[in-house]
């Protein structure tokens, strides 16, 4: 096998899931790069996890009553899925569509949003507005439910189109106008909830979306240039065939699986950093009418997509699932996990309780000098522990080159184990430096084990491991 | 503001859950206290009076031997327009200072941004715990946030002393090279030797302290001690935070011999730290500001108490001047806020009072408005 296909595949899978062991790179690579996409994205393709036995073993996963358990139980998804995109799109969903625990306080409400994302997340992007916009933690989080026929609550009809649809603007024009926003508002009325969601002071219930045609504002609307009696679906129908529908499908797309982009609210005025990517992408949008999956298969298949190697910071989340991944621990619902899980939250992202409904901001507003401790000693502390099982198998697979390394060896080995990461070349000579100390590296001795897990750590510390 | 030339100082401690302010400052003969309280109510004998309407719960002996001292004002009556009863919402609200729209900035990081404008300090501010309250984040502006003081800093896990000053030295010279590449790696690379700086600076600096003061207990009681220990270290450090443990005041069930440990905890901490401050001669530049996110609800459930409104919040430090300050919130049914007691006093305004009466800071860019002060300082 070609180590320049098990590179590739080692960067799909960190965008496309949350990386993979080196023995599931090779069988993946071996496979093929298009049929190991083609296999990521029809997930359901693929066995689901065995969800009597996580149940059983987790009470707190069953009645979804407390924030920390879910947030457990999305991790250990993440983490042993056979459908990793599956779980990466709802991720990418929920960072953009975002509910927030504060306000929802409904933990179980809200995963079965995650769940819609899972089910419907590729599929078409009107399609999913409509589940968005029927979907209780919504209508609740951006109160769609205090909107009436004569009194709108403008919240989601304003959300709908800025954070969720269109953006404010683009090649700093307006998208739509404050008119537009009331309009929008006027045509779901009537879209609400009964068992309306706050914990308190009765307890936890599942809300159902309930549309009232009595509450609903019947009247003639003009919404982006169209005149008619709109309803809510009317509203979704005109936003998805919208230019900027396309475009910012297309930039979030861009912005989660290939390349950092600038924040959000500078996209008005920011160009794309690679306009043909966009054009492609929104090209594909209209051609395979809204359909997402169609889009992620052009990006993934792209020469943009594949050149486009550690490009961006990694999530809190992604950090802590694929390093599991790849130490091969949390295989299973055992004590620990919420420990595991909580390091998400002290890198700066609460699952499932973004700070508001922007989401959270990415790139290298993860960084601080806080949540970068936590990030490099979370990472060390486990590639450093060769009882973990998938440590254990790196050290072995070095230890099968021969009897010696030598320090450059030791240190692109260990590179290569961690799925082909790249070093600037003053950190790789750092590095090759720190492996020359300890004198020949013999393969059989006792020592071996601790000196490759040192280099493992000293990897997992760098500016560059930060990076996806 | 601190005398002496030295500069001042400001510790919070956060009693997150929302703290029963009814039975923390105990209005002891107010009858309706007591008809509203028929299970969750602490009989007037046991409480610790004030005077001849309120007093303390009766765990708060230590904070009452400080409050007879004269350094402990008790901020009666504190809330914030609106109020909402989630714990995330409301304690989001005390952090941003934004009622109304959802803020991204936190009051102690604006206040370190204008403390610290060249960022020259790493250690301006400290959070003990882990992960950052959002009271201290505002982008750019570096806190060091400290799990467990002891072990604090980069690669902790590996024990073997010699590994893990190769692996320090190997870190420092790969982060290094990295400052002028671009401007998104130079930011990483910079926070990255920043944060080693500052644990570096943080650890070696507070390791010679010693204190007779026995602290008892996990969480509060360590990282008050952690705080008194940074503070002795002199390197600068100007805002101090900790928090207690994950909603431990939020006392639905169980309240009374809950509520009678949290207090017992927390007094105790409290007293040690400014014991402790004493004791090493640095209490004079110190103000501790205890708050919680909202109050709970005046009428009990049988068991405990929900999230209400209307909290109490309590400044404590040699330049206090000690007191009841506010006005306790009327329990009469018609003056509630559905079912709770109802706000008379703006946090914004405890906030501005700190901030200009002894931080000596312009606090009206920081809490985003004018607000009453209080007379405290």
């Amino acid at each position: 096998m070609a180590k320049e296909d098990i590179a590739l595949m080692a960067h799909l899978m960190r965008r496309a899931g949350f990386g993979a062991p080196y023995t599931e790179l090779e069988a993946r690579a071996a496979k093929g790069y298009e049929a190991t996409v083609q296999e990521l994205l029809h997930p359901e393709q693929q066995p689901g996890l065995d969800e009597d036995i996580m149940m059983r073993y987790k009470a707190e996963w069953v009645n979804k009553n407390a924030l920390e358990g879910q947030q457990e139980e999305w991790v250990f998804r993440m983490i042993n899925t056979k459908r990793p995109l599956e779980e990466k799109i709802a991720l990418f969903w929920h960072g953009i569509f975002c509910t927030g625990h504060a306000k929802c306080e409904n933990p179980r409400q809200q995963s079965l949003e995650i769940q819609m994302f899972r089910d419907h997340g590729m599929g078409r992007f009107d399609d999913l507005l409509m589940r968005l916009a029927t979907d209780p933690a919504m209508v609740f989080y951006l109160d769609n439910c205090m909107s009436h026929k004569g009194a709108i609550n403008e919240n989601w009809g304003r959300e709908l189109l800025e954070l969720f649809s269109l953006g404010v603007g683009k090649d700093g024009q307006l998208n739509y106008t404050e008119d537009d926003v009331k309009e929008a508002a006027r045509a779901f009325t009537g879209w609400t909830v009964v068992n309306a969601m706050p914990r308190y002071p009765y307890g936890r219930y599942l809300s159902k979306f309930v549309y009232d045609p009595k509450d609903h504002d019947d009247g003639p609307k003009t919404f982006l240039g169209e005149t008619g009696n709109w309803n809510g679906e009317d509203i979704i129908r005109i936003i998805t065939k919208q230019p900027a529908a396309a475009r910012f499908v297309a930039r979030h797309l861009y912005n989660f699986f290939v390349a950092d982009e600038p924040p959000v609210p500078a996209w008005q005025h920011t160009a794309p950093q690679n306009p043909e990517a966009i054009k492609q992408l929104e090209d594909v949008y209209f051609q395979s009418k809204y359909d997402i999956r169609a889009m992620l298969q052009l990006l993934f298949s792209a020469d943009f997509f594949k050149k486009a190697r550690f490009a961006r910071v990694k999530s809190p989340v992604e950090t802590v699932a694929s390093t599991m991944r790849q130490v091969g621990d949390m295989t299973f619902p055992k004590p620990g996990l919420n420990g595991v899980t909580l390091n998400i939250r002290y890198m700066g992202q609460d699952l499932f309780n973004p700070p508001t409904v922007e989401g959270w901001h990415t790139g290298k507003e993860w960084i601080d000098s806080g949540t970068l401790v936590e990030r490099i000693n979370f990472c060390a502390d486990n590639v450093g522990n060769v009882n973990h099982p998938g440590v254990r198998a790196m050290i072995e697979r070095l230890r099968s080159e021969g009897p010696t390394l030598t320090p450059e060896r030791l240190v692109d080995g260990c590179l290569e184990q961690l799925g082909h990461y790249e070093l600037a070349e003053e950190t790789r000579s750092e590095l090759v430096a720190l492996a020359r100390n300890g004198g020949a590296i013999q393969t059989s001795a006792a020592a071996f084990p601790p000196r490759a897990a040192q280099m493992l750590q000293s990897i997992v510390s760098t500016t560059e491991y930060l990076f996806a | 503001m601190a005398s002496n030339g030295k500069k001042p100082v400001l510790v919070v401690l956060q009693l997150s859950g929302g703290n029963d302010a009814l039975n923390t400052l105990i209005p002891y003969s107010n009858p309706l206290y007591f008809d509203n309280r028929p299970s969750v109510r602490i009989p007037a004998d046991q409480v610790l009076p004030l005077n001849d309407s309120v007093g303390f719960h009766p765990a708060m002996g230590p904070i009452k031997e400080l409050y007879d001292a004269g350094r402990v004002a008790v901020i009666q009556g504190i809330g914030y327009p609106k109020p909402s009863r989630s714990h995330f919402r409301s304690m989001d609200i005390w952090h941003t200072c934004e009622p109304d729209k959802i803020g991204t900035e936190g009051w102690l990081g604006r206040t370190l941004r204008e403390l610290d404008p060249q960022k020259e300090n790493v250690l301006t501010g400290v959070n003990f715990g882990r992960g950052l309250p959002r009271a201290l984040a505002v982008a750019g502006v570096p806190v060091a946030s400290v799990g467990n003081l002891d072990s604090y800093g980069v690669l902790t896990g590996i024990e073997v002393e010699d590994q893990r000053t190769a692996a320090l030295e190997t870190f420092a010279r790969t982060y290094s090279p990295m400052l002028g590449k671009g401007p998104v790696v130079s930011y990483i690379a910079q926070t990255g030797l920043d944060a080693l700086k500052g644990a570096d600076i943080l650890t070696s600096a507070t390791a010679d302290y010693a204190t007779t003061v026995k602290y008892s207990g996990e969480d509060v009681p360590r990282y008050m001690k952690n705080i008194v220990q940074t503070h002795a270290a002199d390197l600068g450090t100007r805002v101090l935070y900790t928090t207690a443990p994950y909603n431990s005041f939020d006392t639905h069930a169980g309240e009374l011999a809950n509520h009678t440990r949290l207090w017992t905890q927390t007094s105790k901490a409290i007293a040690d730290f400014c014991t402790d401050l004493k004791e090493h001669n640095i209490s004079d530049n110190v103000v501790l500001l205890v708050f919680s996110e909202f109050g709970r609800r005046v009428h009990d459930n049988g068991s405990g108490t929900d999230h209400g409104s209307g909290g109490v919040a309590f400044v404590i430090g040699d330049k206090v001047k000690g007191g009841l300050y506010g006005e306790y919130p009327s329990l009469e049914a018609g003056k509630l806020l559905e079912g709770d007691l109802h706000f008379n006093n703006d946090f914004r305004g405890l906030y501005a009072t700190l901030l200009e009466k002894w931080m000596g800071l312009d606090s009206k860019p920081i809490v985003g408005g004018t607000f009453e002060q209080l007379d405290f300082l």
